[in-house]
């Protein structure tokens, strides 16, 4: 028996840790995968209140959420190739400009 | 039993997220972030969301992560290197994460008695369940994600052509 | 509450020894059978010396791996390295825990021919070896081998890429069930015997061709066995790999071809159900045979496709690598997602009217 409250105060560790990871990393690459961190802690976030409140919607939710997640790796995926291609790095502070 | 396996599976998650945040090279942190990914499986596990623990194994593990750790190794990504612009990050990132973690935290915990306990087996979203409800009351947003996927497949391909 | 517990975890582990023993003999037998039915095909005798027929050759090798020295390569990235094969082998060898291998007996409550009997085993079965994936890719990366690497990306890519077809043409089979619980699916296909299996009467034929071919490219197996091209790239992913850890990518291959075998019997071929159905019922009535007659049936079927793989491998070329993409992603697919909606429609039509 575990409350509730304990799912939503790890989400909101790992959201924190995906914050905290997202403003420190310099890799491109590794900047994606904590915005991928975030999601999933939102996604446990609603798994727990789907379970609260006996909700089938919310389960749903992260259904999409990894819909969209998943749309979205291919997109970046492809522009951080692109990227490379052009620039030959990977340092978000080297490719900060909007032109290629 | 919950109890036990919500604190192991816990701490792989959080520990799995702090590896990824302190580990300089990409590859490493995609491995940690696979180990949250898989904890957060088992967690959904116990919430009784069993298709969502065996959807979030095999598109998030097993194919989102693997899209990145092929990219990873298609570029040769080397160790990270930190420069002058992570400085600003540094100062207000990481008070700012704090923060939110310390307000979550304290909302969470002051209002935990309204939110109750979760039991083990006690209410169980079955494959029929989720997807009843899917299919007929959700099926306009459904079908509209799948033309998302369509055009994110065209930008992708589109992006990735090597140009003549 | 507590006895209970500890009950459940001892007859579980008894029974996860149990299957893990007999899986790792198997996997040491089809490497024998692969060997003899592969050189029968080559007109020559295959292994012969060690023991009647060479049947004591899978100890024999198994003794000089354990024996060989465990070479570890300079330049390679020590932890990755040494993770690789054992994501590889557990992961080939955790998705047989789902699967039904004999009748629905049970002994005092206990499931004696199935591990776990969970709602959701056809999918564990597909996470699981999707997650199969990062043991070929990261031993290709840690390896720091130009070989290693490239063998090593084109299988995630020919995984990731055939992983999609593989899925598509197993809906239209849990579309008939109406469930992912594989003792369902066996359960659909019980009736009537060959007629009612999903390859004969469920008309899903097309589904197990895709099935069988991108399973094939699943488990780097010939013709799609470009990662491991020796003539390219010498071994492929575990180029660099000795001993023991070279052993493990060894099993993981076996092993997957054997859970690819079970998947394909479970889901066209009726699983442990008889071919005859229950025509010869009122014959076989003891409760032996009842219990032994469905594990028969059942390791028949895994030994013919093990036996389809072995022959496969030696009749057929290698493709070649955009002819491996372009056959899984404009052939394969566009066949899976059309065997979709043909077996919807045809569900739909037989619906009655509401």
């Amino acid at each position: 028996m575990v409350p509730t409250s304990y799912y939503l105060v790890l989400s909101a560790i790992l959201f924190s840790i995906g914050v905290a990871a997202f403003l420190v990393k310099r890799n491109i690459i590794t900047v994606f995968m904590s915005i991928e961190l975030m999601l999933n802690a939102v996604n446990l976030t609603f798994v727990a209140f789907s379970r609260q409140w006996h909700q089938v919607s919310g389960q749903i939710f992260v259904f999409f959420v990894m819909v969209v997640a998943a749309a979205e790796a291919a997109v970046g995926l492809a522009i951080i190739i692109a990227v490379f291609r052009a620039r030959n790095t990977l340092n978000v502070d080297q490719i900060d400009l909007m032109k290629l | 039993m919950h109890l036990a396996l919500f604190i192991i599976f816990g701490v792989f998650c959080v520990a799995g997220a702090l590896n990824l945040l302190l580990q300089r090279h990409p590859i490493n942190s995609a491995l940690s972030l696979i180990v949250v990914m898989s904890s957060l499986a088992v967690l959904y596990l116990l919430l009784g969301a069993e298709f969502l623990a065996a959807a979030q194994v095999i598109v998030y593990s097993g194919a989102i992560m693997v899209l990145f750790t092929f990219v990873i190794m298609l570029l040769n990504a080397g160790k990270e290197e930190r420069t002058h612009g992570s400085r600003l990050a540094y100062i207000a990132g990481f008070p700012g994460a704090a923060a939110l973690l310390g307000i979550l935290t304290f909302v969470f915990l002051s209002r935990g008695g309204d939110f109750g306990q979760a039991r083990l087996g006690e209410y169980i979203v079955t494959t029929s369940d989720l997807s009843r409800v899917l299919f007929r009351d959700l099926l306009l947003p459904f079908e509209v994600t799948s033309v998302l996927i369509l055009i994110a497949i065209l930008g992708a391909v589109a992006l990735a052509r090597k140009e003549h | 509450m507590e006895t209970g517990l500890l009950a459940f975890l001892l007859i579980n582990l008894a029974k996860v020894i149990v299957v893990v023993v007999i899986m790792l003999m198997a996997v040491a037998y089809t490497v024998l059978l692969e060997r003899k039915l592969v050189g029968r095909i080559q007109n020559r005798w295959g292994p012969s010396r060690v023991g009647p027929f060479g049947l004591l050759q899978p100890l024999v090798d198994g003794a000089k791996l354990f024996l060989k020295e465990d070479l570890m390569p300079a330049a390679v990235e020590r932890p990755l390295y040494i993770l690789a094969p054992i994501i590889a082998l557990s992961c080939a060898l955790i998705s047989i825990a789902v699967v039904p291998f004999g009748a629905d007996i049970r002994w005092k409550g206990v499931d004696l021919f199935q591990i776990s009997d969970i709602n959701i085993g056809l999918l564990i079965i597909l996470g699981v070896t999707s997650i199969g994936v990062y043991g070929i890719a990261l031993s290709g990366w840690s390896s720091n081998n130009k070989y290693s690497l490239l063998g090593s990306l084109r299988a995630s890519a020919q995984v990731i890429s055939y992983e999609l077809a593989l899925g598509l043409s197993l809906i239209g089979v849990v579309m008939r069930a109406g469930s992912l619980r594989l003792r369902d699916i066996v359960g659909v296909q019980a009736t009537h015997g060959l007629l009612s299996w999903n390859f004969f009467g469920g008309f899903q034929f097309v589904a197990f061709f895709i099935y069988l071919m991108a399973a094939y490219a699943e488990t780097n197996r010939a013709p799609f066995d470009l990662p491991e091209a020796e003539s390219e790239l010498t071994a492929g992913y575990h180029t660099e790999y000795s001993s023991m850890k070279f052993a493990m990518f060894f099993m993981a291959e076996y092993a997957n071809m054997i859970t690819v075998g079970c998947v394909a019997t479970l889901l066209f071929f009726g699983g442990p159900t008889s071919p005859f159905g229950h025509l010869f019922d009122h014959v076989l009535t003891g409760t032996a045979a009842q219990a032994v007659l469905p594990i028969f049936w059942f390791v028949l079927k895994v030994f013919f496709f093990l036996f389809l793989y072995i022959w496969v491998r030696g009749t057929l070329p290698r493709f070649r690598y955009d002819q491996l993409m372009g056959f899984g992603w404009k052939f394969l697919v566009p066949v899976a997602i059309a065997n979709i909606v043909v077996t919807g429609l045809w569900m739909g039509l037989r619906l009655p009217v509401q």
